[in-house]
């Protein structure tokens, strides 16, 4: 029989910020895109793209460090491609969104088959070293819970600081959430919406790229067809209900990958995988049914400006 | 500006236009909608490129290529429609995009820093309130603060008026007057004549993307400037005759009904409309009367009272029973209610129709010829300006949208028994305006029974028979003939006799 603390141990909650990390990531990418107006619904493909080409560059360099740098460029470019087809080509948003997740879908075992000759996952590379913070590790249990992890889990909380303190300290921030607000009113202040907008995109397609390079890289130190997982997805669900909002965008993202911790422990202990698999996404309906409480986006999201 | 072309697709809206403003003077620019005025100010601001023609600002030529570089130019725009962010402050909307130096946003200084501003500015405004919550009034303010603050020294409003209730215009046309007399130059766009007479010193007019003519406001009148606007003289619409009132229609009594954020905002209405009577209700926005429109239109649920319709109870009706009771509305919100934007000319003309014979035919097919035949009828009959019946209605103008919505509320056998026009004129030109306006007489000459919600005080007077007044949920009557100084003491809830 398996007690509950079994389960609720302190590898659980380690496990919990090791799989926030990435949520939070690519939600606070989120949130900077969309307080500009652009959605992003090509966050899961951006992650993959990220995942990928960290372990490529690692596989080809033997340095994780390049991975992380090229799955943060690899983000942002694709990102970028969005950005164009949005802002200045007019597209849908969604409908740009799912062409980029649809690429990464695709070019993501093909890659891996042409590498590795095998489409569903790559051979083991270099993965990014453990850290641990000196003095904290040496408390009992909090201790464990903070480390060792990838150095990747360490850069959200600084992200979601300096995310925070530029959109809501500084006078870029206003502007950005001007632009989503209402572009033309942006504009006519003198303020190159266009510019702003591209910016914040591919803002978020490099976090989305992190997130993604802190799966492969920092996690399994291989790159695996399915290990993004809808993850992108659920990140757009942490970002609204976080409100649009770094420091909420970083505590729901804790409950989030609470619930993706579970679901990977509750696997081990033979409860049917299929089933807990699904743990995180009923998390993200009862979430997004206002269990948290009613939220509200920026009132140009998904509007393009034309000027 | 010299020679001023800007040509649109299929459009010229502006053909060689020559305008010249002085510094220090409210200059005004009237003409009908799209007579180019907005075009061609939209190129002073940056907001368009000119096809041709040049710009000149103390006699040097610039390019202005955005509105910032307008800015840069000491030229400022108040749009017509705000360009104000709702959900932030007002401090922070008048300085966004020209922000202090620093990287970092001090909230208080700011506040500071535009109180001050403001003050100094003559336009005492809260740095601290939720742009949003404020008044149309005051949010014009903020945009004003906006201007000046980029320091602009040309200031270019658009329409301004089209928005105030006469007590915020008589406050604006202080502002402005105050900003002439610091030096600054405003031009004022605008197409009410007795509004530009008033505050400008020179009167510039464009018809049709071309310039008319500039005139000095005290060598010319109303007649005069409407005659140079539209090409022709322009009677004004009025009941030619005596109304023939006939047997009471409508029956309000006690009418109570809650506003959209729960308030009361109907204190118990009680009034009664006959068949060939224009019954106008009066008031400044927000005092009840789009609640009231929406009651009797079977839009919102009354808490309270009843309303007949030739003794048939119609409180709490839907507003599909309303049109099968012959009840048409002219809606306030055009693109809101008038219209579905993405539906076709043909399509909207049929609304609410559509569900009936002879549109309706067996299994509920649409009956596609019957229906393009009438559109063409009322196309021509409205003479509405459609390059075909399939067009979808958003590239039509303003003022051919509610000639569609007049053809409409016609209906397409039976007359109205009871038309409600609310705001029926809101943002049309003098030729459109007078279009619905003889077209309400008409219908009510055809003993339909005519209820005008407007807060155009002209209007009402107008061509009404009988006014209420509306303000604060509850109704007053006015005496028979009233003049604006008594409707316009009832309007803020005084009374002649106090």
């Amino acid at each position: 029989m398996i007690g509950i603390w079994d389960i609720l141990d302190v590898a659980l909650f380690a496990a919990m910020i090791r799989m926030a990390t990435p949520l939070v990531l690519a939600a606070t990418g989120g949130v900077i895109t969309e307080r500009s107006g652009v959605i992003n619904i090509g966050l899961e493909g951006m992650m993959m793209l990220g995942a990928l080409f960290g372990v490529l560059t690692s596989y080809w360099t033997g340095c994780p460090w390049l991975g992380v740098i090229a799955a943060m460029v690899v983000g942002g470019l694709a990102a970028a491609i969005h950005a164009l087809v949005v802002i200045r080509f007019n597209a849908n948003h969604i409908v740009s969104g799912l062409g980029i997740n649809f690429i990464a879908l695709g070019l993501a075992p093909f890659l891996s088959e042409v590498i590795w000759g095998s489409r569903g996952h790559s051979d083991i590379v270099t993965g990014l070293p453990r850290w641990e913070i000196p003095l904290i590790k040496e408390i009992p249990v909090i201790g464990e819970i903070l480390g060792p992890h990838s150095p990747t889990v360490f850069m959200i909380l600084a992200i979601v600081i300096i995310a925070n303190i530029v959109l809501f300290k500084t006078k870029w921030g206003l502007r950005i959430t001007a632009v989503g607000e209402f572009a033309k009113a942006a504009a006519t202040a003198g303020i190159p919406v266009q510019r702003t907008r591209y910016i914040c995109v591919i803002i978020s397609g490099i976090l989305a790229g992190l997130a993604g390079v802190h799966m492969s890289l920092g996690h399994l130190s291989m790159f695996t067809w399915g290990m993004i997982g809808g993850r992108g997805f659920i990140a757009l669900a942490v970002m609204i209900s976080g409100n649009w909002r770094p420091y909420r965008v970083l505590a729901i993202g804790m409950v989030f990958g609470f619930a993706d911790a579970l679901q990977i422990r509750l696997q081990g202990l033979g409860v049917p995988v299929h089933f807990m698999q699904m743990i995180p996404f009923l998390v993200t309906i009862a979430v997004l049914a206002g269990v948290m409480g009613r939220s509200r986006p920026p009132a140009d999201i998904g509007k393009n400006y034309e000027p | 500006m010299r020679q001023i072309t800007k040509d649109f697709p299929g459009v010229r809206a502006n053909d060689a236009v020559d305008f010249k403003v002085a510094q220090g003077e409210i200059h005004g620019l009237l003409g009908e909608n799209g007579a180019g005025k907005s075009v061609l100010m939209g190129i002073l601001y940056g907001l368009y490129q000119p096809t041709s023609g040049e710009i000149f600002i103390h006699g040097r030529a610039v390019a202005i290529r955005s509105p910032a570089e307008a800015i840069a130019l000491k030229i400022g725009m108040v749009h017509q429609h705000f360009m104000l962010i709702s959900n932030m402050t007002v401090a922070e909307n008048i300085v966004l995009g020209f922000e202090p130096d620093g990287y970092f946003w001090n909230r208080k200084e700011i506040a500071q820093r535009v109180a001050q501003f403001a003050a100094e500015a003559k336009l005492p405004i809260n740095p601290e309130e939720t742009v949003g919550q404020l008044s149309v009034g005051a949010q014009q303010r903020v945009e004003i603060l906006k201007v000046l603050y980029r320091q602009a020294q040309i200031l270019i409003l658009d329409e301004p008026t089209a928005v105030l209730t006469p007590q915020e215009t008589e406050a604006l046309f202080r502002a402005m007057r105050a900003l002439r007399d610091q030096g600054k130059t405003i031009i004022f766009i605008a197409h009410k004549l007795k509004e530009v007479l008033s505050i400008c010193d020179r009167i510039t007019v464009l018809c049709r993307g071309k310039l008319v003519g500039t005139e000095d406001a005290g060598a010319t009148d109303e007649s005069k400037l409407a005659e140079m606007m539209v090409g022709t003289k322009v009677v004004p619409a009025t009941r030619i005759g005596e109304a023939t009132i006939g047997d009471r229609v409508l029956e309000v009594k006690d009418l109570t009904a809650d506003g959209e954020r729960g308030e009361r905002a109907l204190e118990g209405l009680s009034f009664e409309l006959r068949a060939g009577e224009i019954l106008g209700i009066a008031g400044v926005e927000g005092n009840g009367q789009t609640e009231l429109v929406e009651v009797l239109t079977g839009l919102r649920r009354p808490t309270g009272g009843k309303v007949f319709l030739s003794e048939a109870d119609l409180s709490g009706i839907t507003p599909r029973t309303a049109l099968d009771y012959g009840i048409r509305h002219i809606p306030e919100d055009k693109r809101k209610r008038g219209i579905i934007p993405g539906f076709s000319v043909k399509e909207n003309l049929i609304l609410g129709d559509h569900c009936r014979p002879p549109f309706k035919g067996r299994f509920s097919w649409l009956m596609e010829r019957v229906i393009r035949r009438f559109a063409d009828k009322r196309i021509e009959e409205f003479q509405i300006q459609t390059p075909s019946r399939d067009t979808p209605i958003d590239s039509l103008s303003g003022g051919n949208q509610q000639r569609l919505i007049v053809g409409r509320v016609y209906g397409h056998q039976k007359r109205p028994t009871l038309l409600i026009a609310a705001q029926p004129t809101c943002g049309l030109d003098v030729q459109a305006t007078r279009y619905v306006r003889q077209k309400l007489i008409e219908l009510s000459d055809q003993g339909a029974a005519v209820l005008l919600v407007s807060a155009d005080l002209d209007e009402v007077m107008a061509i009404s028979d009988r006014i209420l007044v509306i303000h604060n949920g509850r109704l007053h009557e006015a005496s028979k003939r009233p003049s604006r100084q008594e409707l316009g003491l009832l309007m803020i809830g005084g009374r002649e006799d106090e």
